[in-house]
């Protein structure tokens, strides 16, 4: 199997990064030959085998079902690029 | 002051027990070290001044029941440490200034424990040699141009060359025991699920784990104690009882039965790797340990299924970074323009490519015949230590394929790279404790590790059995301070 350079824009559109012409070329040239190291996952017969998503084998906790209230609003403003009063600001996205 | 940077954890509690040292000369001596171990490029942010006052504080109203009592530590930069910035290793979060705590520092402060600074890694810890950081290669105090591992680098650097007594480094792959390999020095991934998640700069958050790296086993033992503690804020930390390490600490090993997996004598693998794992055999029998053979069939697979759960992981822990809360941000003709733009200038090559493989791997139409089968041949790898430790106590196996390597030596090509973590890999894929000790040297007198992996919970085994071989192997870092200045 081989990723072609459109399939790696397309990525690149889902992952929400940008590439320049020449760096998805030499990106398509890496993924390849990492895929080609995955493929070996293909020698196996895995029709029986249950998926395994987590070693610790624990069903969630629940926390106390209790209404916490921290005046926070600062700290989590603290770090943002940009803000106004006590909002954070992005580009325009409504006309 | 230079004979205090290079006493073990132990013999530094040990002297400001007795008040021979204060907590504020051992800083000092840190500092003033440090300061001059500039070319090593090991801190990317530095807490000197803080840590200079707070030594002080301790001084004047001490507490020696404390298991850390004033020691100055200095922590990997993947730990959120509040009001201290926390880097990742990336452009993306060089401004950012947690307001909040990572659980395992908390324990350390907890225990009198006082912040040096912030040691360099890889780029979101992905990588296996310090060169993927925004900020710069670290030196190995081993030799010049050489890679201390990674991908906590600065932190196996940093303790290699007497700058901290003790760190801590995070384990997705093989983190903390390739760099420790790689510098001579003790390190330990513990069970998935024994030292806490929260507030860890996430990579793949089924395979992360912190970890202490240390001088000796003693120390290590040590330094877990305190590490390692149930959390409720990580909600895959696991509610066990967890042992007094350093004290039950024993060399005693006689009657453990440890395995040796053939499947590790890998294709190409260097001789000297071989003879090191033949001497290390020799000495855990010499330490009255049962050797067995053992198998563990699908070892071949593990880095293939690695490099699908991680990047996967990766990928979606990562969607994070957008440039709207924290951290760096470009500016764009719109929202998506200044996502892309941002994500782009924010992320290096490597960062960006294991988004771009787990983006892939969990797309529409791919996830079955990828992540899904990644999984599966996952349950295949835990299956086959399941199995071993019905006839073993623990698992001998050499902790890289060869020593340190050159800087650019191996950074042009990714898979090469991804080799150096053959031996370790499988033990985050398994979520089991694994320790590297230093048990030689090659050729050119770089350090080469042996690495002991345990059954889940059974840290304290590890420690054992390396704390006796450690005994017999009797290394000893031959490291000159040619980057003094």
């Amino acid at each position: 199997m081989t990723i072609d350079l459109k399939t790696v824009k397309h990525i690149s559109k889902l992952a929400r990064i940008s590439l320049e012409e020449k760096k998805a070329e030499k990106l398509a040239t890496d993924m390849n030959s990492i895929f080609e190291f995955i493929e070996k996952l293909n020698e196996l017969n895995t029709d029986n085998v249950e998926p395994l998503t987590s070693i610790a084998e624990t069903t969630l906790r629940f926390r106390d079902d209790k209404i916490k209230s921290e005046n926070i609003r600062e700290k989590i403003l603290k770090n943002s690029p940009e803000k106004n009063d006590d909002f954070f600001v992005v580009p325009k996205v409504v006309e | 002051m230079s004979e205090i940077t290079s006493l073990t954890l132990f013999e530094l509690i040990k002297n400001i027990k007795e008040k021979k040292i204060s907590s504020n000369e051992a800083a000092k001596s840190f500092v003033d070290r440090a300061e001059r171990s500039k070319k090593l490029n090991t801190y990317v942010t530095e807490n000197f001044e803080n840590c200079l006052k707070h030594s002080k504080e301790f001084d004047n109203r001490p507490n020696f029941d404390l298991k850390l009592p004033g020691i100055p530590i200095a922590v990997k930069d993947l730990f959120c440490t509040t009001d201290v910035r926390t880097t990742a290793g990336s452009n993306i979060l060089n401004n950012f200034i947690p307001t909040y705590e990572s659980t395992v520092t908390q324990n350390i402060w907890n225990e009198g424990g006082i912040l040096l600074g912030k040691l360099n890694c890889d780029e979101f810890a992905m990588g296996s040699s310090n060169e993927t950081s925004f900020f710069g290669n670290v030196q190995n105090p081993i030799a010049e141009n050489i890679v201390p591992g990674g991908s906590s680098g600065g932190s196996s650097a940093a303790l290699a060359a007497n700058l901290t007594p003790i760190t801590i480094g995070t384990d997705t792959g093989g983190s903390i025991r390739q760099p420790a390999s790689f510098t001579g020095t003790v390190g330990l991934k513990p069970t998935y699920g024994s030292c806490s998640r929260y507030g860890i700069v996430a990579f793949a958050s089924s395979l992360d784990q912190a970890g202490p790296m240390s001088k000796d086993v003693k120390d290590c033992s040590i330094l877990l104690e305190v590490i390692s503690s149930f959390d409720k804020k990580d909600s895959t930390s696991i509610d066990f009882k967890r042992n007094n390490y350093s004290k039950d600490l024993t060399n005693n090993i006689k009657g453990l039965k440890i395995g040796i997996p053939k499947e590790y004598r890998i294709d190409g693998m260097p001789d000297e790797i071989e003879k090191l794992w033949q001497k290390g055999i020799e000495y855990a029998k010499e330490c009255g340990a049962e050797i067995i053979d053992i198998s563990l069939p699908h070892t071949s697979y593990a880095l293939p299924t690695y490099y699908i759960v991680a990047p996967a992981e990766a990928s979606s822990n990562l969607a994070r970074y957008d440039g709207v809360k924290y951290g760096f941000r470009s500016s764009g003709e719109n929202l998506i323009d200044m996502y892309e733009k941002t994500r782009s200038e924010g992320f290096g090559e490597e960062v960006k490519r294991r988004i771009m493989i787990g983006t892939y791997v969990l797309s529409s139409g791919y996830y079955d015949a990828y992540y899904l089968k990644a999984q599966k041949v996952r349950q295949l790898i835990k299956k086959d230590f399941d199995e071993a430790y019905n006839k073993v106590d623990a698992i001998l196996t050499p902790s890289t394929p060869s020593s340190a390597f050159k800087i650019g030596e191996k950074s042009s090509d990714p898979v090469s790279m991804y080799l150096n973590d053959i031996f370790t890999v499988p033990v985050n894929l398994a979520g089991l404790p694994g320790i590297s000790i230093p048990a030689g040297t090659d050729k050119n007198n770089y350090p080469l590790g042996l690495q002991i992996i345990g059954k889940p919970f059974d840290e304290q085994t590890v420690l054992n059995i390396a704390y006796s071989m450690e005994e017999k192997i009797n290394y000893k870092n031959n490291i000159s301070d040619w980057w003094i200045k």
